[in-house]
């Protein structure tokens, strides 16, 4: 009768999947995100060239065609032995991570000049300046908005279902087979499981952002 | 009286720290420094002057790189400017920068602010590094204001806390933009004071600043650009009260009776 209970094993795989796809998801589009941010600013014409382009075409590409790329394109390129869950790691971080490059390049200009030319002045090199006096200032204005980009990331690992990958979306496919479940009740699940997780991060970007305010 | 060159200095010599030969500077089709010599010595302290747009920030910033030159040689204590990277970045530390805006950190300590350059850049330790800056920030009056940050302090406690900070990578020469006008009056002397000081303990100071009495008690030589040119070089007492050219005498006499 109860499409929770009868299925929680299958919940609760699902809903660990989404947790770790999108966990570690974010941990490549924030590695990436930065770094790319830290090109786009460099003195390096090489490396802001090579940033823009990373921005404009993963920004504009849309995320079901990327997951083709790599899910396609990769082996085809002889890059066998992925498996879906890694391929699916590499499709959402690589998209997300033009995002918060961007934010994180919003956050950087509204730093002043004054700041990092200080730095530059005492000798600190640009990486220096960079880590130690940019980025930490950056982060105020840049938080919110990667806060919603992990949300957004969180509700597009969806798309990964399509493409093997056993998480909270392909739960419906699954048990929509196994007939006699009302198809609303299953979506009504699903929602609140990943409801539990953009919550939870948005609450976890809330507590982030207070913190910021206080230490000025 | 000390001796003062006040013609247009030859080929760097041994004695010089900072040394400019054929220095220009475009900004898009603006010449903001034209033919630019002027040397420095070990421990001297050169005031310059002249109105706004002359080019005298380009100046101060160009010797530490913060902005590039065209053309013509910049090199301290005998070393040329080498291009961005770390040889640049250690260059850099040996030349103290005080800004107009002060620049302070905003999200460290002003203890912090002290001590970041001589940990990160100088690889000193932190407890030596924490030493040095208290007794730099007692030196420079704010000793008491270490765990604040920079936002909490007056702007004459924030310059003071900046020429701290410039003055704990133990520089060779030091560089002030304007470092008394972004500041309310009263708190004018109090900056000018930690420079004068500075100055009388032999430090190499190249100063832009429209304060004379600094000027007249502390510098060495007054150097006077109008249009992104150097038109006079002269002690303070025959600058002030025997300027040869008409530029200069204008300038004079608009700040003069001001
Ligand atoms: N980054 C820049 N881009 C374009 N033009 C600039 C830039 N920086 C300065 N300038 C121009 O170069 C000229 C010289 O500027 P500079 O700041 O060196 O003058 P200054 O003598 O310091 O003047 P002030 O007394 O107003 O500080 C000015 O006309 C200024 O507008
Ligand atoms: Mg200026």
């Amino acid at each position: 009768m109860n499409v929770l209970t009868d299925n929680f094993a299958a919940f609760r795989d699902g809903f660990l999947k989404t947790v770790e796809l999108t966990a570690l998801s974010t941990l490549l589009a924030l590695v990436l995100g930065i770094l790319i941010a830290a090109f786009r600013v460099s003195p390096v014409p090489a490396l802001r060239v090579f940033g823009t382009v990373w921005v404009t075409l993963l920004r504009n590409t849309p995320l079901v065609l990327l997951f083709l790329i790599v899910t396609l394109g990769l082996p085809a390129l002889g890059l066998k032995g992925w498996d879906s869950f890694w391929l699916a790691v590499m499709a959402l971080g690589c998209y997300t991570s033009a995002f918060i490059c961007e934010a994180v390049r919003s956050g950087i200009n509204t730093v002043s000049v004054g700041q990092a030319e200080a730095a530059r002045s005492i000798g600190m090199t640009f990486s220096q300046t960079l880590g130690h006096i940019v980025l930490p200032q950056a982060a105020r204005t840049a938080i919110p908005p990667v806060g919603s980009l992990i949300i957004a990331l969180t509700k597009n690992s969806a798309i990964a279902s399509g493409f093997d990958v056993m998480e909270l979306g392909a739960l419906q496919k699954e048990l929509n087979a196994d007939a006699g479940y009302n198809i609303l009740v299953i979506f009504l699940w699903i929602a609140i499981c990943y409801l539990i997780i953009t919550l939870t991060l948005s609450g976890l970007f809330r507590l982030l952002e207070n913190r910021m305010a206080v230490a000025r | 009286m000390s001796e003062v060159s006040v013609t247009k200095d030859a080929a760097p010599v041994a004695g010089d720290l900072v040394a400019l030969t054929g220095v220009n500077k475009h900004f898009g089709a603006l010449h903001v420094l034209q033919d630019i010599d002027l040397t420095i010595a070990r421990g001297e302290v050169v005031v310059v002057i002249g109105p706004s747009g002359s080019g005298k920030s380009t100046l101060c910033r160009a010797i530490n790189r913060l902005e590039t030159i065209d053309s013509g040689t910049i090199t301290i204590d005998g070393k040329p400017l080498p291009q961005e990277g770390k040889e640049l970045a250690r260059l850099r530390s040996d030349v103290g920068m005080v800004f107009q805006s002060f620049n302070l950190f905003a999200h460290k300590t002003v203890l912090e602010n002290v001590t970041l350059g001589q940990t990160k850049v100088r690889k000193i330790e932190r407890k030596a590094a924490e030493t040095k800056a208290r007794a730099l920030l007692d030196r420079v009056g704010v000793g008491t204001q270490a765990d604040k940050y920079p936002a909490q302090l007056s702007g004459g406690q924030q310059q003071r806390v900046a020429i701290a900070r410039a003055l704990a990578m133990d520089p060779k020469v030091m560089l002030f933009d304007e470092p008394t006008s972004a500041l309310d009056p009263e708190m004018i002397n109090e900056v000018l004071e930690v420079m004068q000081q500075l100055a009388l303990e032999g430090m190499t100071m190249i100063v832009v600043t429209h304060e004379m009495g600094f000027a007249r008690s502390a510098a060495n030589r007054v150097v006077f650009m109008a249009d992104g040119r150097i038109v006079e070089q002269a002690t303070p007492d025959q600058f002030f009260s025997n300027p040869r050219s008409d530029r200069a005498k204008d300038f004079l006499s608009k700040i003069l009776h001001h």
